[in-house]
């Protein structure tokens, strides 16, 4: 068990890596950073300048050893737009994204799993119908469309949650809300499917022929089943919920990374992105372990093999 | 004394958007203390429902209709909860066929074993723990205490069936219903599992109910024997009278269509035509399609039941005018030995290891899947290589049809390595029949392209000499050309065993290798093929590679036949030295475990038992 | 198929009358769902298609002394402009209209890129399995941990915002689900019997994968297709919303949403419709997945 944990564990560290390497190169190919820096206007000169100062006249596959040097090192660069160092930003304002993807994962529980569950327990009833329109249209609603709604909604017709800002934890409410909203699609149908699944195999069979009906059937037979894939998949959830920060925040007026993300593109800030998007990335790989051991932990096929 | 079960004028349906579908109509049984009812019949005859309906474990759309009473009791009055806690586990206990997925898999057994014990038998932990080892012990699991901390999957096939037993003996049931829970088994410990449901059964005073499709299983364990057919029960009796003299055609028809294994081979007796719909019941009677003695007055209203308590069947030939059941006629004994004929294939030293290891990092355990394995197919002839899973069978078949590469070991054909040979011209000599009739076609392709397929790949024929060859091929093999333009999901399983087989012969190779052509077909179907495989082989001078489990088959087709056992071949001969005095102790339990058919002992074995 | 759970080991001798494309057509007339879906997906095409018949002004003709006005159920509206200007004195209704234009033209396209990058993947992958399945894995995961919207939004601002782009860089970053199902049921089917036996009479594995294992993968791939055109439709909303996709003047609802922002809370109509005109596109398109998902497969359903 411990080797299958060393060995995913390995694995997610090298796509981490990769996702890095890949960004890097996109990134500073795509562009020149050196101008971007200096501006629009200046000459030259000024341009040359600057690129030999941040050692931007250096090959890529060199820059890319520097920066992992670096990173090795926990320096990731300095910015360019906010003339700090970007570990500096990034940490500043993580704790505040931390809470709304957990607060986010909080709301997607809430309503999807007990939601998928009872759709699964009455078939084509009236609330598995509504389940499934639920799916349909949080589906449909585009994310940033939704948060806006809410702000109209809430800011002006019904003021009881704050819209902008991030100081209370009544702040937190709507961001967490739309951000939320986005995975009960999934979760509430992978949560429904694994439940009529399980009430369908053969050992629950063997359960009702035993004696066992009703709510004790499913707590003792079904749910553990149904809800191991489940875990894992709210694992890498919570993971995405980091990369999909970025609009919520920006419509919230929160100051976390996804802010941060939207406003270092927009200032051409190309360590700042790079850093985010290897930190995204690292979180995603991290959940994605966390959720491989525990299904490891809670399947004894997985486990004992 | 009342009867223990009654069960009058059972129905069951299940409404769908189609209309209804009847899987069960109007069937009554009647079982004593202590009995043994065997319940025999082919897919859709409704055997499987009517003891779910007895459970209440029928699919939640499903309706019922019907009487039915445990010692005295009438069980429509309980409500689920009340059937549930009295009578489930308690009085009425079933096993089902699937071992592999019939435990929950995050559960220790012993968390299984005993749950209802405790919840519903008024056991302690404790004494629920401890009768469980016993059981355990009882059904024959070596070392029983460290295994209640074991998980299903740690445990073969066999073992969780007998884990299956235990747990439904745990509260010393009066009935115990088992539904096929030897067919997913290797016929070894098939043999070994009903022995101990029977001594079970004597031991405990249990009564049983035993559901299955293989009539010869049902001869050796059963007093009494209900035939089902279409939903519903067209003979029962004890098992004496039935299996010995069968009032019913259907039962007549299924006798003669089973492969025996002493006497000479017979020709198969084939059903015509096949299952009707349930969704729309006759009026009449429900075999009167099919049947050869048909009359008027079986197609306008549903025939009486006739006869008494100890043999009973719903049909109107009485035994005056019915006629006597005779076995086929015996066939030109296949068992002849082509002495000097060529050769067509060879397997020298055939070697397959595969490497697999435990988890991600575990040891590399080396798997000999096949150990030396030398064998020819001559011209002309059935060489059936038979074994349980995994004796290594499947992989050499698949390593002499050219498709898979084995680790050392040359084969050839006529004469030349494999190797040495281009794909297509392997296809001309060899061809393959799969057990699945139901991956065996693509369900994209119609039916003439799949059997006109191999002449595509080879590239010879204009579209013209294929069609025509399609159709030369659909009429060997007894198929309608009109069904060329048919998709598989419009066909039966029968039908499409023939599709296959239409398509392996399409080139004219030299040799076919069949693997379980039969084994996933009803019993009347399997009898209709098997005539077709050597029908062909007749014509066409075939050589056949049959790899099957059953030895009723090799005796019925096999020149000669060859054991597997662990990948190293074990025995080899001709068909009637091996089966007739086997060299190897093996091969002896493999003959002895086969359920024997052959009623016209009974009589003895109920004068010794 | 008329039996409805098996309960015995031997093949039901059972087959129904109809061919596959009959059951399929009978199955698509009578789903509710699929119908509205598709229903919506076809006339919001259509719409698209004849924007400048329907539309009633030119989307790109500004006129600074028509600013602001208000739509036709407010004070001071006319029936010229149904739903008003904007900001720069366009039409809003004929922007409406040929936002669709936008929506549909980058969602087929980028679920086009999509869909040949994974379903080849898939199949390779699926096919092949040993390293190349190996390899592929590793891409899936490194492609799931690449925070989408993030490194869409860095490209296009840096490459440049024109259309191709946008198309591009959303295909490119959303071949996930396609790899996903087309390699497990390519490995599926590969274990099925009747590749055994094209491998029998000799076909190659290049034939193998052609004839007999992508006809199997079609109605799989429509259906997802569907929804990676909701997905993609929906991104570009998202990153012309923000300012990183579409660039004004081309009318697109994502940067609709964003220009009526500022006005969001005294004319939230702004806002609400090109949402709205979002939600029904998608939404339709969604409808239609599910339903050709019921349709084509519908063993799959409880």
């Amino acid at each position: 068990m411990l080797k299958y944990i060393l060995l995913r564990g390995l694995l997610a560290i090298a796509v981490a890596f990769t996702v890095s390497l890949a960004a890097f190169f996109l990134l500073n190919a795509a562009t020149d950073p050196a101008q971007a820096i200096a501006g629009e206007d200046a000459t030259q000169e000024v341009v040359d300048t600057i690129r030999a100062r941040y050692g931007l006249d250096q090959p890529m596959p060199v820059r890319y050893a520097q920066w992992l040097g670096g990173v090795l090192r926990g320096d990731f660069g300095e910015s360019y737009y906010w003339h700090k160092p970007v570990a500096e930003l990034v940490a500043e304002r993580a704790g505040v994204t931390i809470t709304l993807a957990l607060a986010a994962l909080g709301v997607t529980i809430l309503i999807a799993i007990p939601l998928g569950a009872f759709a699964a327990l009455n078939p084509n009833s009236w609330i598995d119908r509504m389940a499934l329109g639920v799916a349909v249209s949080a589906q449909a609603v585009p994310n940033f469309w939704l948060g806006l709604i809410m702000i109209i909604l809430f800011g002006v017709m019904m003021p009881i949650f704050p819209v902008s800002g991030d100081d209370t934890w009544r702040h937190f409410v709507l961001p967490a809300f739309v951000l939320g909203s986005s995975s009960v699609p999934a979760v509430m149908r992978l949560t429904r499917t694994g439940l009529i699944e399980v009430m369908g195999a053969d050992y629950i069979r063997t359960a009702r022929s035993k004696g066992f009906r009703g709510s004790a059937l499913l707590r003792r037979h079904a749910l553990r089943n149904a809800l191991l894939p489940v875990i894992s998949v709210l694992a890498v959830q919570l993971g995405q919920k980091f990369g999909g920060s970025v609009i919520t925040e920006s419509i919230f007026a929160i100051n976390g990374l996804g802010r941060l993300a939207l406003e270092s593109i927009l200032g051409a800030d190309i360590p700042t992105v790079q850093m985010l998007i290897f930190v995204f990335a690292i979180v995603f790989v991290a959940m994605n372990l966390v959720a491989d051991i525990l299904n490891a932990a809670l399947d004894p096929r997985i486990r004992i093999g | 004394m009342s009867k223990l079960l009654e069960i009058n004028n059972l129905s069951v349906w299940l409404p769908l958007p189609a209309g209804r579908l009847h899987a069960v109509r109007d069937v009554s049984i009647s079982l004593d203390r202590g009995e043994a009812l065997g319940i025999v019949g082919e897919s859709g005859s409704g055997k499987s429902m009517s003891a779910l309906a007895l459970m209440r474990l029928l699919p939640q759309r499903a309706e019922q209709s019907g009487k039915m009473l445990f010692d005295g009791t009438d069980l429509s009055g309980l409500s689920d909860t009340q059937y549930a806690q009295q009578f489930l586990g308690h009085r009425i206990a079933m096993i089902f066929q699937e071992p592999m997925t019939s435990l929950n898999p995050v559960y220790t057994i012993g968390r299984q074993l005993t749950e209802a014990a405790v919840r519903f038998g008024g056991y302690s932990q404790r004494a629920a723990w401890d009768r469980a080892i016993g059981l355990l012990d009882r059904v024959g699991i070596p070392d029983p205490r460290p295994r209640m901390s074991q998980y299903p999957h740690q445990l073969s096939g066999g073992q969780r069936q007998r884990v299956m037993i235990a747990m439904a003996l745990m509260l010393e049931p009066e009935l115990l219903i088992a539904d096929e829970p030897t067919t997913a088994l290797d016929v070894t410990v098939q043999a070994q599992i009903l022995d101990l449901l029977t001594d079970l059964r004597r031991e405990m005073g249990m009564a049983m109910i035993l559901i299955t499709h293989d009539l010869a299983v049902v001869t050796e364990q059963t007093d009494r024997v209900a035939v089902m057919y279409g939903g519903e029960m067209i003979e029962d009796g004890t098992a004496q009278s039935v299996m010995a003299a069968p009032a019913h055609p259907y039962t007549q028809a299924l006798l003669r269509a089973i492969p025996r294994m002493k006497g000479a081979p017979r020709r198969l007796g084939a059903i015509p035509g096949t299952v009707p719909s349930l969704m729309q019941p006759p009026k009449g009677c429900i075999f009167a399609p099919r049947c050869d003695f048909v009359q008027e007055v079986c197609i306008e209203s549903r025939p009486p039941e006739i006869g008494d308590a100890d043999h009973s069947c719903r049909c109107i030939l009485t035994d005056d005018i019915r006629p006597a059941f005779t076995p086929a006629e015996p066939i030109n004994n296949h068992h002849i030995v082509l002495p000097n004929a060529e050769v067509v294939i060879t397997a020298r030293d055939i070697t397959q290891i595969y490497h697999s290891r435990k988890g991600m990092f575990g040891p590399k355990h080396e798997i000999r899947a096949v150990d030396g394995v030398s064998l020819t197919l001559k011209r002309g002839e059935t060489l059936a290589l038979v074994g349980e899973s995994g004796s290594g069978k499947s992989t050499l078949a698949r390593i002499m049809l050219g498709l898979a590469r084995p680790t050392s070991g040359t084969v050839e054909m006529l004469g030349r390595p494999v190797a040495d040979l281009a794909p297509l011209e392997r296809a001309s000599l060899v061809q393959p029949i799969f057990q699945d009739p139901y991956s065996s076609l693509n369900p994209r392709r119609t039916l003439a392209e799949i059997i006109e397929r191999p002449l595509v790949l080879r590239g010879d024929d204009d579209t013209q000499s294929r069609a025509t060859k399609t159709r030369e091929a659909m009429d060997m093999v007894r198929l309608p050309a009109r069904m060329m333009y048919s998709y598989p999901s419009q066909i039966s399983g029968g039908q499409r065993q023939r599709v296959a087989i239409a398509r392996a012969l399409i080139t004219r190779p030299e040799a076919l290798v069949c693997d379980e052509p039969t084994s996933a077909l009803d019993v009347s179907v399997q009898a209709q093929i098997l005539n077709l495989l050597q029908d062909l082989q007749a014509e066409l001078g075939l050589s056949c590679l049959v790899i099957t489990h059953d030895m009723a088959v090799v005796h019925q087709v096999a020149n000669r036949v060859a054991v597997m056992l662990n990948g190293k071949l074990i025995e080899e001969g001709n068909c009637d030295s091996v089966l007739s005095s086997p060299t190897n102790d093996y091969t002896a339990r493999l003959l002895a475990a086969a359920p024997q058919f052959r009623p016209e002992l009974l009589t003895t074995q109920e004068a010794t038992a | 198929m008329t039996q409805v759970e098996n309960f015995s080991t031997t093949a039901p001798e059972e087959a129904t009358p109809l061919t596959p494309g009959q059951l399929m057509r009978r199955r698509a007339m009578g789903h509710t769902g699929f119908l509205i879906g598709a229903g919506l997906i076809l006339g919001l095409t259509l719409i698209a298609i004849f924007a400048p018949l329907i539309a009633p002004h030119d989307p790109f003709v500004q006129s600074l002394s028509s600013r602001m006005l208000p739509p036709i159920w407010s004070e001071g509206g006319s029936w010229d402009h149904l739903l008003g200007t904007d900001q720069n004195g366009r039409d809003y209704l004929s922007r409406l209209i040929y936002g669709a234009r936008v929506s549909i033209s980058i969602g087929l396209g980028a679920a086009t890129i999509g869909m040949l990058i994974g379903v080849t993947l898939g199949v390779l992958a699926g096919y092949f399995g040993g390293w190349v399945d190996h390899g592929v894995s590793f891409l899936l995961t490194a492609q799931l941990a690449l925070p989408g919207l993030l490194l869409a939004m860095a490209l296009v601002f840096i490459i440049g915002p024109s259309i191709w782009v946008v198309i591009c860089i959303i295909g490119v970053l959303h071949w996930t689900y396609y790899l996903v199902v087309t390699r497990s049921a390519t490995q599926r089917i590969r274990n099925l019997d009747f590749v055994a036996a094209a491998a029998a009479s000799g076909a190659t594995p290049r034939q193998i994968i052609w004839h007999e294992i992508v006809p199997n993968l079609v109605s799989q791939i429509i259906v997802i297709f569907t929804f990676e055109l909701g997905i993609a439709i929906l991104a570009e909303a998202s990153l012309s919303f923000l300012g990183v996709g579409i660039q004004p003047p081309t009318p697109s609802w994502g940067l609709m949403i964003a220009e009526g922002k500022q006005a969001m809370f005294y004319r939230p109509w702004l806002v609400v419709l090109p949402g709205f005109c979002l939600f029904t596109l998608v939404i339709g398109a969604n409808l239609m997945g599910d339903g050709l998902r019921d349709i084509t497969a519908p063993e799959g359903r409880n």
